[in-house]
């Protein structure tokens, strides 16, 4: 076991330099301040699949997509709440993503669960980004506190609330972690690796069921994810 | 006679609190987990919970930005009569829902499985799901609001007699670590366990193990109460704690509910009541006075029966 030592903690603009991110390690506590939007399946479907003009100026408003749905209403008169915001999980967005960074200029992705190592040396290094997770999950109310506004949300009659794109300013937001490096490693990897040595003897004496699935793994240490 | 409106108030009050207040239980459960948590990244992410408990209380906002999916359990005394009848409480647990995604607010996450239409309320076709259970005496009726979250954390398998405990614990241990890497069961959770019942059964039998039994709460079977506390150890014994990372808090607590299944099967089910165990129950009678609990009490004798006949021991029978 490592020793009970508190991360460090790194206060980063959402538009961040190459430098601010290559001095990132896997492990490493983010309080991010500035503009992000969320974006998840609705809008990368809209945007990339259908061709639909994005309703901001990436990268130079926002480099930082939040996997988010916000618990959140509009108001009768324009105006926005937004209670509590919390990621959902990034590995279903994989089939857009290399296309969606390459297009959005997106240096921080933030999510749960993050990426295959594979993902992140294939398309995240290539285009200088790397990947948030949120902490929890999820510390949503942690996280609304950091919401300095709301300065729009666009798409939400097309898309609906849960998947519009949110568009928020943040002060000191956060709990995130650091989850990928410059070099496409992988902290959930790393994790799993050191849990998957002891899963031979915690499974000792239990039996496979006896009837069979298709399409399955028995492989402990399989990422399942991809 | 009980009255519609109040019952309406009290679910759109009962829904803001279980999308804000963690339950009394849970949170004990956590704070003694976060005490044994020697991993470091998995002791911050238990600190950061706790805080952020302290923070949704503090600014009245709901605990997790995934809001879940808000459903309805019901429970009556013989006795009870509602204003309207079922058709009006239904239709008052559903404006509840859709009152209380706009008021607190919650996140819509309810839409149309195909064309993905969203009523931005949390209601719609089969939402908010509405069970109900039934007590032998009393007027009174036992509103329990649960936003179970996550897409992760619940599978089901048909398992036989030949498969056994091992066999249990397997798919147990193949359950909580699959969807515990990366966290995506947002460990550490309450685990639910149906056995046996049917398919759909086995399903309902495990997630109510999960969501209406409270952390310390024990089956009234000894055995299986024993094989609870066991498979709570084991789970936390596999190294993995919060977000998958190393550590040692994966399960608050275990619990197992069961049915009588076809004689060639032992069926089963996973359920993971996650980080953010949102319930909240409230007992209106029927002069107006309302209880509000965390508590749901769900499975009483009465839910466990085996017999044929139930027999409500009254102070006649018992000088009989």
């Amino acid at each position: 076991m490592e020793s009970t030592n508190r991360p460090r903690e790194v206060r980063l603009s959402t538009t961040p330099s190459k430098d601010d991110l290559s001095n990132l390690k896997l492990g490493d506590i983010v309080y991010l301040d500035g503009l992000m939007y969320t974006a998840r399946e609705g809008v990368y479907i809209r945007a990339l699949e259908e061709k639909a003009n994005i309703p901001m100026n990436l990268p130079s408003q926002s480099a930082t997509n939040f996997h988010c749905s916000p618990a959140a209403r509009i108001n009768p008169d324009g105006t926005f709440e937004m209670g509590a915001v919390t990621a959902t999980a990034s590995f279903r967005f994989a089939k857009w993503l290399p296309e969606w960074l390459e297009k959005s200029g997106a240096k921080l992705v933030i999510g749960k669960g993050g990426m295959r190592s594979k993902d992140y040396k294939e398309y995240f290094v290539p285009n200088g980004a790397i990947y948030l997770s949120t902490v929890g999950y999820g510390t949503g109310a942690l996280l609304g506190r950091g919401i300095e506004s709301v300065d729009a949300v666009h798409w939400n009659e097309e898309l609906g609330l849960a998947q519009a794109m949110w568009v928020i300013k943040c002060n000191k937001m956060g709990p995130f972690i650091v989850a990928s490096d410059s070099e496409g490693n992988c902290l959930f990897e790393r994790e799993n690796k050191r849990i998957s040595a002891n899963l031979e003897k915690v499974y000792e004496g239990t039996v496979p069921a006896t009837l069979k699935r298709f399409g399955e793994t028995d492989d402990k240490s399989d990422e399942l994810i991809g | 006679m009980i009255s519609i409106d109040l019952i309406q108030h009290t679910a759109e009050i009962l829904m803001d609190k279980a999308a804000i207040e963690i339950p009394e239980d849970y949170l004990d459960g956590l704070k003694a987990a976060a005490e044994v948590e020697d991993g470091d990244l998995s002791s911050f992410v238990l600190q950061a919970m706790l805080e952020n408990y302290e923070v949704a209380k503090e600014d009245r906002r709901a605990m997790c930005g995934d809001t879940g999916t808000p459903r309805w359990y019901v429970k009556m005394g013989n006795d009870t009569k509602i204003e309207g009848g079922p058709i009006a409480l239904e239709a008052a647990l559903r404006r509840a829902t859709a009152n209380a995604t706009n008021g607190v607010p919650l996140r819509p996450n309810r839409v149309h499985p195909l064309w993905r239409t969203d009523h931005d309320n949390n209601v719609g076709i089969g939402a908010p799901e509405i069970e109900y259970g039934y007590e032998p005496g009393g007027e009174w009726i036992d509103l329990i609001t649960v936003h179970k979250g996550g897409l992760f954390g619940t599978d089901y398998r048909m398992l036989f007699p030949s498969d056994g405990i091992q066999g249990i614990k397997r798919f147990y241990l193949d359950s909580l670590v699959a969807f515990g890497k990366r966290g995506l069961a947002c460990q550490p959770a309450i685990i639910g366990i149906g056995l046996g019942g049917c398919k759909d059964t086995c399903m309902v039998l495990g997630k109510r193990a999960a969501c209406l039994r409270t952390v310390g709460d024990r089956n009234t079977d000894p055995k299986i109460a024993e094989l609870e506390l066991e498979l709570k150890e084991l789970g936390n014994s596999i190294g993995m704690g919060a977000m998958g990372f190393v550590g040692k808090s994966m399960v608050i607590d275990t619990h197992i509910e069961v049915g009588y299944c076809h004689t060639g099967g032992m069926q089963m089910s996973v359920h993971a009541f996650c980080l953010s165990s949102r319930r909240a129950v409230a007992r209106v009678h029927a002069d107006g006075r309302v209880e509000y609990r965390t508590d749901p009490n769900w499975f009483t004798d009465y839910q466990r029966r085996e017999t044929v006949e139930w027999k409500v021991p009254t102070d006649h029978e018992r000088s009989a």
